[in-house]
């Protein structure tokens, strides 16, 4: 059962197509990597998926729980809420808050208590406030940042802020998890370990993967499919071993020699 | 009719005083992204230059005008100097800040120097009116006015499109690093914008004492918002928008008077304001720019 | 397996929010509260705080509700407003009308929550339109639409006109003014050390990364704008009450700059800050005040430099602790004395 169908989708600013046509399905419990050259629109397509863009054309069918919906015209929020967390390309942690506080508001939707607990203070309220910052450290612990908890975001060395921010991402308790270059800017040991972790989070949490990535080594190593943009156009689909083979996509990157896999 | 039309020249005269400072705003705004609400109090003293160059140095209108024009230029460059230079990578909330609190200096320290009393401007440019069709008299300050605002606005396009500092002015509004790393010197375009736009303003006060008669140091805050939202309405940071927006404000608000209370008349800026920012943000000539995610 | 994983793992006793230390603090703060309250209200009676000090209690108290709650919308949620006064003329005129209708005791009360409530409705009105706007664009929203209010209350009779409004029957005295002022102050900070608080903090530091966690910025902004209003619509009512007499110029564009200037000299996000710089400038007002245009041209010097010196104000984002306190003022007092000690 495929867990997201992008269909004809088309996503255009005034006169510019950012994305045209594009059609991308995937099933649950894939890892699938969305690969292209720079300016290709593979994150107009996460800006898209997640409603910060609405498409000019097409649909976007979203599956979870036996319930399709159609995600078009849904705000960012309420994506989250359906199940869709994604990182960014730029970090965007919330630098000034706390590597806590960053995770706390990440789970402020299981939050119940209204405004009179909080204006108040009603023993509801300390309760949830106890549970949350539970659910907070422990999710903190699984990532080995529980040391920092009090840090302040940006302080954290860029290795662990990235963890962070797929962290804050799994704390939103996602099905489908965009993560857009994760390993940028990280040298091949972190990006072993990344590859690691990006692993292990997808059979431990049960999610499905959309991957975009820039580091061939990473994308061959852990997709099982991919997806390959090219000026907003999908131009190949298939497994790692026949996107390497395949011409249009060599072209598209180098004019003429493979990528380094 | 005739009412109509004597509404539509008395906006005109208004509305190329609005075009006037909205210029400086545009430009100031185009440039480094703060709006400059000390603005309105270059106009101010703009005016109150020009009286004293009238009535203490007994000068006429032209030699006025240039000194005034010159004066404001200077003090909009100092001001950039000490107050907005420092700010210039700090939070806009700062800026702004920094910006009132220019204005209320401005304005207080006039009240000190001069007094708090409305000052009424000496005849210069003789009271002339022609009645070209029953029912419409036109005086020949507005005509001043108008004609004054068309020339300056006129050799302004000419310097942002004709000359190197003009394209070094579009450079920095459009991307200031990289018009830094083109060898364009930041720190002078911004100044030579800043004179400028405090110029214009300058201009516009003196004409507004020529034609209004009363100056007093808090008269720049209220034309100074107009002034504004004209610059918002026609496309903050676009030139030709600034004079747009000036006359529409200022032919919309003289009809409202006219037509309906003079009362609500200070309202109607304030809801083209509101209306423009919902509608369209960017401004009747302004482009749509998202922000990159 | 992730649910096994993190049913295994246990926070550290240091993160449990026990209740025996919590009642006491509380305890504690109740006493300080009620100590001060009692300490200023003797004062008053034995008119060591004379007629005219009372005033400036009283401009203090009224200043800090408006700070508190002005930073709670620019300050903690970000979203510029450059029209906090405007809410304060609603509370100030309902309620003026309504004890000036119906002189009782009880009316005063009524007039108090009908002005907060009104002001608290038009807070929606003015946050609802203007909540795609950003930045300055935000401010001269805000700043308009006060405007619009303020012409509006100029050119309607019942509201006495540009003449306002006199002999309003005076209730607020300092018992009423301090107690409103601590809830306030309780209330707002209530709420920011909240998951709500959190998540109108994360609409501050970045909208678009708040969204993608789930947090609706839309529904955390209008709830920013309206409480800050219900306060301010306080504040205004206590004011009438309190001065007896209000016109439309009272509660202007220049009244509305006051108060942000409160709010960034104490720093936006901290509430202590808000409190602490109510109270300096009020003093510093009151005490030139004879000296009116001078006042304000040192007000715009100072404002100007703490801008180029010090933004983030007195506080910047932390609130007050008496440790911290100590600490600097040590750290200071040693860096003086190795100065000096230098040139000798």
């Amino acid at each position: 059962m495929p867990i997201l169908t992008m269909n004809n989708v088309t996503m255009a600013f005034g006169g510019l197509a950012a994305l045209t046509n594009v059609n991308i399905k995937l099933e649950k419990g894939e890892l699938v990597g969305l690969i292209g050259p720079n300016g290709a629109g593979k994150t107009t397509v996460f800006n898209v998926l997640t409603g910060i863009y609405t498409p000019t054309s097409g649909t976007i069918e979203y599956m979870n729980d036996n319930t399709k919906t159609v995600i078009n015209n849904l705000k960012p929020h309420v994506i989250s809420a359906l199940g869709i967390a994604r990182t960014f390309q730029n970090i965007r942690l919330f630098k000034e808050l706390t590597v806590l506080d960053n995770i706390r508001i990440a789970i402020h939707k299981d939050v119940k208590y209204g405004m009179a607990p909080t204006f108040l203070r009603l023993p509801s309220f300390f309760k949830e406030e106890q549970s949350l910052l539970d659910n907070a450290y422990k999710l903190l612990k699984i990532f080995n940042l529980d040391s920092k908890k009090d840090e302040l975001a940006k302080n954290l060395p860029y290795g662990e802020q990235r963890r962070l921010e797929i962290a804050r991402a799994l704390a939103t308790k996602p099905s489908l998890l965009l993560l857009d270059e994760p390993a940028a800017g990280m040298n091949p040991n972190e990006t072993a370990e990344l590859t690691e972790l990006i692993k292990w989070i997808w059979k431990e949490y049960g999610l499905t993967i959309l991957l975009i990535e820039h580091d061939m080594s990473l994308v061959m190593k852990i997709c099982e499919r991919i997806y390959v943009l090219d000026y907003g156009m999908v131009i190949a689909e298939g497994t790692p071993e026949e996107i390497k083979n395949n011409k249009r996509v060599v072209e598209a990157y180098l004019g003429g020699e493979a990528p380094d896999a | 009719m005739a009412q109509f039309l004597q509404q539509l020249i008395n906006g005109l005269s208004l509305g190329s005083i609005y075009a006037l400072i909205a210029l400086g705003y545009t430009m100031v705004y185009g440039i480094i992204k703060l709006i400059n609400f000390a603005h309105g109090d270059i106009y101010m003293i703009g005016a109150y230059i020009g009286y004293a160059c009238i009535r203490h140095f007994k000068l006429g209108f032209i030699p006025s005008l240039l000194i005034s024009m010159v004066a404001c230029s200077l003090l909009g460059f100092a001001i950039e100097k000490i107050a907005y230079k420092p700010l210039r990578n700090s939070t806009r909330i700062a800026a702004l800040i920094t910006a009132i609190g220019v204005s209320l200096f401005l304005e207080y320290s006039t009240m000190a120097i001069v007094g708090a009393t409305v000052k009424t401007y000496p005849e210069v440019v003789k009271t002339v009116t022609f009645t070209p069709i029953e029912g419409v008299v036109i005086n020949i300050q507005q005509i001043f006015i108008f004609s004054v605002t068309i020339i300056l606005m006129v050799i302004l396009q000419f310097i942002v499109h004709k000359t190197r500092i003009g394209k070094a002015m579009r450079a920095v509004s459009a991307d200031k690093d990289a018009a830094q790393l083109m060898g364009i010197n930041v720190d002078s375009t911004i100044s030579f914008t800043f004179a400028i736009g405090s110029a214009l303003a300058g201009a516009a006060g003196i004409l507004v004492g020529i034609y209004y008669n009363s100056i007093n140091p808090l008269m720049g805050i209220l034309p100074g918002l107009r002034a504004f939202i004209a610059a918002v309405f026609g496309g903050i940071g676009i030139i030709p928008g600034a004079l747009i927006g000036g006359l529409t404000i200022g032919i919309i608000e003289t009809v409202v008077s006219g037509y309906a209370s003079s009362l609500y008349k200070d309202a109607v800026a304030f809801a083209i304001l509101i209306l423009i920012l919902l509608i369209k943000p960017s401004g009747l000539l302004g482009k749509n720019t998202r922000e990159k995610v | 397996m992730i649910d096994v994983m993190m049913s295994e793992i246990n926070t550290p006793e240091a993160m449990n929010s026990a209740k025996y230390p919590r009642k006491f603090t509380l305890l504690k703060k109740i006493l300080f509260i009620v100590l001060f309250y009692g300490i200023i209200q003797l004062l008053i009676f034995l008119n060591v705080i004379n007629a005219y000090y009372q005033v400036t209690l009283a401009m203090i108290c009224i200043n800090i509700i408006l700070a508190v709650s002005l930073n709670l919308i620019t300050g903690f949620t970000g979203q510029f407003s450059l029209g906090h006064a405007g809410f304060m003329s609603i509370g100030a005129y309902t309620c003026a009308l309504i004890t000036l209708n119906m002189d009782t005791p009880f009316s005063f009360i009524i007039g108090l929550i009908a002005g907060a409530i009104l002001a608290a409705i038009v807070g929606l009105l003015i946050g609802i339109p203007t909540l795609r706007l950003k930045g300055d664009y935000l401010a001269i929203a805000t700043l308009g639409l006060a405007q619009i209010i303020e012409i509006i209350i100029r050119n309607l009779d019942f509201t006495g006109g540009p003449r306002g409004l006199a002999n309003i029957p005076q209730y607020a005295n300092w018992t009423w003014l301090f107690l409103f002022t601590v809830i306030t102050v309780v209330i707002i900070s209530n709420f920011i050390n909240s998951s709500h608080g959190r998540a109108c903090i994360s609409v501050r530091e970045d909208e678009i990364a708040a969204e993608a966690v789930g947090i609706n910025t839309t529904k955390y902004k209008v709830l920013a704008f309206i409480i800050g209003a219900f306060f301010a619509g306080i504040a205004g009512a206590l004011y009438a009450s309190y001065f007896y007499y209000i016109k439309p110029d009272l509660f202007g564009f220049l009244k509305s700059i006051d108060i942000l200037v409160i709010v960034v000299l104490g720093g936006m996000g901290s509430i202590s800050g808000s409190i602490l710089a109510a109270i300096l400038l009020v003093i510093i007002s009151t005490y030139l005040q004879s000296f009116a245009e001078f006042r304000m041209i040192i007000y715009s010097v100072i404002l100007v430099l703490i801008m180029i010196f010090k933004p983030q104000g007195l506080m910047g984002s932390s609130e007050f602790s008496l440790n911290r306190f100590i600490q600097e003022t040590r750290k200071n007092l040693q860096k003086l004395g190795q100065k000096l000690h230098k040139v000798r």
